[in-house]
């Protein structure tokens, strides 16, 4: 099965409608998938859900999906950065829900797993709780949390093979190995495509199971929040 | 009166040679400038690192090398790389001995308000809400008081929570403080600062 798409737009081919749900990797603006953003504004998929831990910056991540009305909801744990996005949510445009940043990744950890919910600490007696089955293990009360399952995982990674294996690059793994997990499909983007035997097998992070498809991309990988010593 | 220099210098006592800490973003970042440069501290960043380097030098820049504050940083000997899910199970798993964030209000039974006010854009709790349910020790660190003068240590926080009972220690402007089953317990009054000052700041019942 060939699983090497020549680009962003070829890999999507059949896989987007409208109202569909989207894993996306990414934290901040450090290991998004670039190209597959910019593909799925280009086909116009309209009344998206999206599970990303951010909604990008106005011109660039995820932002560029809100900037043409693309997205239904968002499903994140931190916004702060984006006008636009603050725009729609204010005026009733855009729905929004808040999971705390361990509770998304564990859900889709938990939706690529097989596992429906699981317990946690998180959130009890904070309005994140307000609704949530309580159980109580050993006297302390966890909330009960849904699993998230996508229709569609995209990710990056620094390295992949033909096979879909992956190998992520220092902070830009983030959220990406989850994410790939959880879609009932799932498309990586990585900078480099490397020939069959050349990652370590002992190295891989994503073994290529998770992948459905895969691109070669550029990258701009722009910085967010440059900090410098002195 | 305590500067934030001092506010972050005051946390870093707190630190002990061996521990795991997870520093929020503002003045909790400043801690790690005042860490012992003889304790073997390890600084885990909730977007899946462990062993937090400094700010880099211009040419040391790497996009895909942030903090959770989206600054770019550097890597150590000692550092690893994990994913999300792998980062919350340390974090949720109680396997980080302290955390040290900032806040808008704190109780006198340690609840934590310090994500969303009501009204005003609400950029969300990142991962604070998992932080503050599963580190071993909680630190705020905050102004006694909010601008327009009022207390911020309360008898019950009017804000949405981040935590219930979470806080361990609070360091303000005005001391060190620790959070008993009775209240807010004075462990410490900063330089410049006197007793009756903190008692008229602070809202929430005191202990001394």
């Amino acid at each position: 099965m060939n699983k090497v798409f020549p680009s962003a737009q070829e890999a999507l081919d059949g896989l987007v409608f409208d109202g569909m749900k989207i894993a996306a990797g990414g934290f901040g603006l450090c290991g998004i998938p670039e190209e597959l953003i910019a593909a799925i504004k280009l086909l116009k998929v309209k009344n998206l859900v999206i599970a990303s831990n951010n909604a990008g910056v106005d011109d660039f991540g995820i932002g560029i999906l809100l900037e043409t009305r693309q997205v239904k909801k968002m499903i994140s744990s931190y916004v702060g950065e984006n006008a636009e996005f603050m725009r729609q949510y204010l005026s009733g445009e855009l729905e929004l829900e808040f999971n705390p940043q361990g509770t998304l990744a564990e859900r889709m950890r938990a939706g690529g797993a097989g596992i429906p919910g699981f317990y946690t600490k998180t959130g009890v007696g904070t309005i994140i709780a307000e609704g949530k089955e309580h159980k109580e293990f050993n006297g302390i009360s966890y909330i009960l949390e849904e699993a998230f399952v996508a229709d569609l995982a995209i990710v990056k990674a620094w390295k992949g093979d033909p096979e879909g294996n992956l190998v992520y690059r220092k902070t830009a793994r983030n959220f990406n190995p989850n994410a790939a997990t959880c879609g009932k499909t799932c498309i990586a983007e990585v900078e480099e495509i490397v020939p069959v035997g050349s990652l370590d097998p002992d190295h891989i992070h994503t073994p290529g199971i998770f992948v459905n498809r895969i691109i070669q991309g550029e990258h701009e990988k722009r910085v967010e929040n440059m900090t410098l010593t002195e | 009166m305590w500067d934030r220099n001092e506010m972050a210098a005051r946390a870093a006592k707190e630190i002990r040679d061996g521990m795991y800490v997870n520093l929020g973003i503002g003045i909790p970042t400043l801690v790690s400038n005042f860490i012992p440069k003889n304790l073997d501290v390890t600084l885990q960043s909730e977007n899946g690192m462990l062993g937090m380097g400094p700010f880099p030098k211009e040419r040391y820049v790497d996009p895909d090398l942030i903090n959770a504050g989206k600054q770019t940083i550097t890597e150590l000997d000692k550092t690893s790389y994990f994913s999300s899910a792998d980062s919350f199970a340390m974090i949720r798993g109680g396997h980080i001995d302290m955390a040290i964030l900032g806040a808008m209000e704190v109780s006198e039974n340690g609840d934590l308000a310090n994500w969303m006010i009501p009204g005003k854009l609400v950029k969300g709790m990142g991962g604070a809400m998992d932080l503050v349910s599963g580190v071993k020790r909680v630190i705020v660190i905050m102004d006694h008081t909010n601008k327009k003068g009022d207390s911020k240590l309360l008898k019950k926080c009017t804000l949405p929570l981040t935590g219930r009972g979470v806080v361990d220690s609070l360091i303000t402007n005005y001391g060190m403080f620790e959070i008993i089953s009775e209240g807010i317990k004075i462990i410490e009054i900063a330089d410049g600062a006197s007793l009756e000052q903190i008692k008229a700041a602070t809202e929430g019942n005191l202990v001394i």
